[in-house]
């Protein structure tokens, strides 16, 4: 029988189809000219040119994150390739799905220092699930396969991206196309399911525990466990904690909610936390961020760990029941498994917790708050955005004062920790899920670091808002140097600033500006009724305002420094 | 307690997979001791052999890590195991004439060999587990180590386990 040969990027644009890529997020160059141009005739996918490449990955990734699908990016050999770097590591950090295509420059001419020649194989092994250079006639036989692999492995087991190096000769040249079911690729695996004795053991733990707390992650997005878990935690009457990763997991208005603990967490989860006798994780990871001083670190608790990835278990918490399985599934039968128990006693400090320690800001006369800001955009909007956030105080304000309901309408580079990451993810985001409402809460600082994706957002007409919380300051820099470097303010003055709203003008974008605190609702309102481009808000805020609660690098939660305004009250 | 560990990683034979391994040693802050990398009974793999310090929970953590690697097929941990263990060692001395016959009688006692005699001095071979090495290596510092040279070690388990 002969072997169908189709070009590379036809093999490509295929593999898309199968994979329901309608859209990806692309900028050309030399060695992907081929793809490109198979594109122009393309009918079911469509390529976003971004303005840079990294808007192209944190594009990607926002357009996953809300989707729960395989976001798509591509870039050309080098400088291309080389300015992923940057996204790729953010959604690697965050176990984003993600498949990377980018050009290499032809397979004789790799390892020659050609033109535009990066090794994007070698630098991207670290910051990827994993990835592949199509280079050896072996692979290029199995070319298609290998994208469905790449595929593949980006969405299951823990999700991340995966990177596809394609030599230009490759996507120009013939391949053989193979049709082939994912059963069938090398790595495929079923879901882990759990062990029902570790499961009995773990409802053995609940039913015993006192003070139990439950702490849910990015795994319980990724596995689309938040059903799950709001049926666990009300049959057991567990109160909730959530990461940064896992906002919205669980309704973060529900009564059993106790919010984010750690370093700018509420006062309240993190007490919540310290005082447990029992810790349930599930998909989180004890980053430092959450935990501070391990040794201190939720002191009397024994853990019942549950995560996809063997490797975190034990990692950085011994557990005393560890679950490698699917958060969803394990928390499913978690939940059969275990009886039905009320809160007991625990419940009254919970509530002292809540009571004693709100968040809180000054809220006074003459002063604009950023946390005020951002608790208007919640009232009127009513709380059905999709939030994407920059980097620093703004991404701490947007946990606090805008509460989630539901997964996947929360974008936030979580575990790099990325500025310019919010607003392309925004973009990304629109393009996913195109009815919706999609904020970027941002700083001053970090919209400059991607602010050339005006006119992506313009072209693709994207009503996206990019809230601007203006310090005039890298204001998180700043709290610390405050804070511990006794105001010796070094580096962190943005006084230079551009014009923002004559910067949205130049890109055919709409700039708004609001200076006083009786505007703000009437700002919002107006670029809330811009439906078919993006809308920059430039709120100036209160320059010196600090994030609080505010745990300090390496200390526990013995530690918090709380809002100024409660201690005088 | 961290002792010296050994693993072996079973990988496919892929462009760059001892970098991935190495690399991801080296970024977790593990670190190698020696690395033996060869084909095996099947030519689509090879097998690393890895000898690390490391507590038991850190080589847990370490053989984890490793499994998740997509072109590693498998990890085995000999901590447990009954194994053979061997590595082998080329050292070159600088012996005097008269200092010969000793040298010759304390290769036998440790079944070295000696393997050449030139111009640079006398090379011997030993071949054992890495404690038989060490205790040659210390005594050959009698004489004058010219340079010398260890293949890593390499390890299998007598189990009938493959
Ligand atoms: C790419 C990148 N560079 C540097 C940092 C370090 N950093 C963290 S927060 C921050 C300040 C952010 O300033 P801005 O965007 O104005 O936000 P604000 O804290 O003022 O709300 C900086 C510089 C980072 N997180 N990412
Ligand atoms: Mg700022």
């Amino acid at each position: 029988m002969s072997q169908e040969m189709i070009p590379g990027a036809q093999a490509l644009l295929r593999v898309f189809e199968e994979e329901n890529v309608d859209v990806f997020f692309g900028y050309p160059g030399g060695s992907v000219i081929p793809i490109y141009d198979a594109l122009y005739d393309a009918e079911n996918v469509r390529g976003v040119l971004p303005r840079h490449e990294q808007g192209a990955a944190h594009a990607a990734d926002g357009y996953a994150r809300v989707t729960g699908r395989v976001g798509v990016c591509m870039a050309t050999s080098g400088p291309g390739a080389c300015n992923l770097v940057t996204g790729l590591a953010t959604a690697y950090m965050d176990s984003i799905p993600i498949v990377a295509i980018t050009g290499q420059v032809k397979t004789n001419l790799v390892g020659t220092d050609s033109f535009q020649e990066a090794d994007v194989t070698g630098i991207t092994i670290p910051i990827t699930k994993h990835n592949y250079l199509i280079k050896d006639p072996h692979e290029i036989e199995r070319f298609p396969d290998i994208l469905r692999e790449a595929f593949y492995l980006a969405r299951s087991g823990r999700p991340g991206p995966v990177l596809v190096d394609i030599p230009f000769d490759v996507s120009a040249g013939p391949v053989p196309w193979v049709e082939r079911n994912i059963e069938a690729l090398d790595g495929f695996e079923e879901l882990a399911v759990p062990d029902d004795a570790d499961i009995d053991r773990a409802a053995d733990m609940i039913e015993a525990a006192q003070r139990p707390v439950l702490l849910i992650g990015g795994g319980v997005v990724h596995a689309g466990a938040s059903d799950e878990i709001r049926a666990l935690a009300e049959k057991c009457s567990l109160c909730v904690v959530h990461t940064l990763m896992a906002k919205g997991c669980f309704p973060e208005t529900h009564p059993q909610s106790m919010g984010m603990p750690g370093m700018h967490g509420m006062a309240y989860g993190s007490y919540a936390i310290q005082h447990a006798d029992l810790l349930i994780v599930i998909g989180a990871r004890f980053d430092d961020r959450i935990t501070g001083d391990l040794s201190r670190f939720a002191p009397d608790a024994k853990v019942i760990h549950i995560d996809i990835d063997a490797a975190e278990i034990d990692k950085v918490r011994e557990a005393q029941v560890g679950i490698a399985a699917d958060a969803r599934i394990a928390t499913r039968e978690l939940t059969q498994a275990v009886s039905a128990r009320d809160a007991g006693e625990w419940e009254a400090h919970l509530q002292q917790f809540k009571a004693d320690h709100p968040l809180c800001f000054a809220d006074e006369d003459e002063l604009m708050a950023p946390q005020l800001v951002v608790s208007k955009l919640y009232e009127i909007t009513e709380g059905r955005a999709i939030v994407t956030t920059e980097v620093g105080q703004n991404q701490m304000w947007a946990a606090h004062y805008y509460p989630l309901l539901e997964p996947r309408r929360w974008c936030t580079s979580g575990g790099l920790g990325t500025m310019g990451y919010g607003h392309p993810a925004a973009i990304g985001a629109q393009v996913g899920r195109p009815g919706e409402l999609v904020v970027d809460i941002a700083g001053d600082g970090s919209i400059q670091m991607c602010i050339q994706e005006l006119a992506t957002g313009v072209i693709e007409k994207l009503p996206i808002k990019i809230i601007i919380l203006n310090n005039s300051y890298l204001g998180m820099v700043r709290q610390w140097q405050d804070v511990f470097y006794s105001k010796r303010y070094s580096g962190v003055d943005l006084t230079g600033n551009p014009d923002f709203v004559r910067l949205a003008e130049a890109y055919g974008a709409v700039g708004l500006r609001c200076a006083e605190r009786e505007q703000v609702v009437a700002t919002l309102e107006q670029a809330l009724a811009v439906d078919d481009r993006p809308v920059v808000v430039d709120f100036a805020v209160s320059k010196e305002e600090n994030v609080f609660p505010f745990i300090p690098a390496g200390k526990s939660y013995e530690d918090i420094m709380h809002c100024p305004l409660r201690q005088t009250q | 307690m961290e002792t010296q560990r050994t693993l072996s990683v079973l990988v496919k034979n892929r462009p760059r997979v001892l970098a991935r391994v190495a690399g991801l040693f080296a970024r977790r802050g593990f670190n190698i001791d020696s690395l033996a990398v060869s084909t095996t009974e099947d030519e689509a793999i090879s097998r690393m052999t890895i000898a690390t310090t490391a507590d038991p929970p850190t080589l847990k953590q370490i053989a984890k890590q490793v499994q998740k690697l997509h072109d590693v097929v498998r990890v085995i941990d000999h901590t447990e195991q009954k194994v053979v263990e061997r590595e082998l060692c080329l050292v070159k001395v600088r012996v005097e004439r008269t200092q010969r016959p000793e040298l010759i009688s304390l290769c036998d006692v440790f079944r070295g060999d000696i393997v050449d005699i030139g111009n640079g001095g006398v090379i011997v071979q030993i071949i054992g587990d890495s404690d038989k090495i060490d205790a040659f290596v210390d005594l050959m510092g009698e004489y004058e180590i010219v340079e010398m040279v260890r293949s890593g070690k390499i390890v299998l388990d007598r189990g009938a386990q493959g």
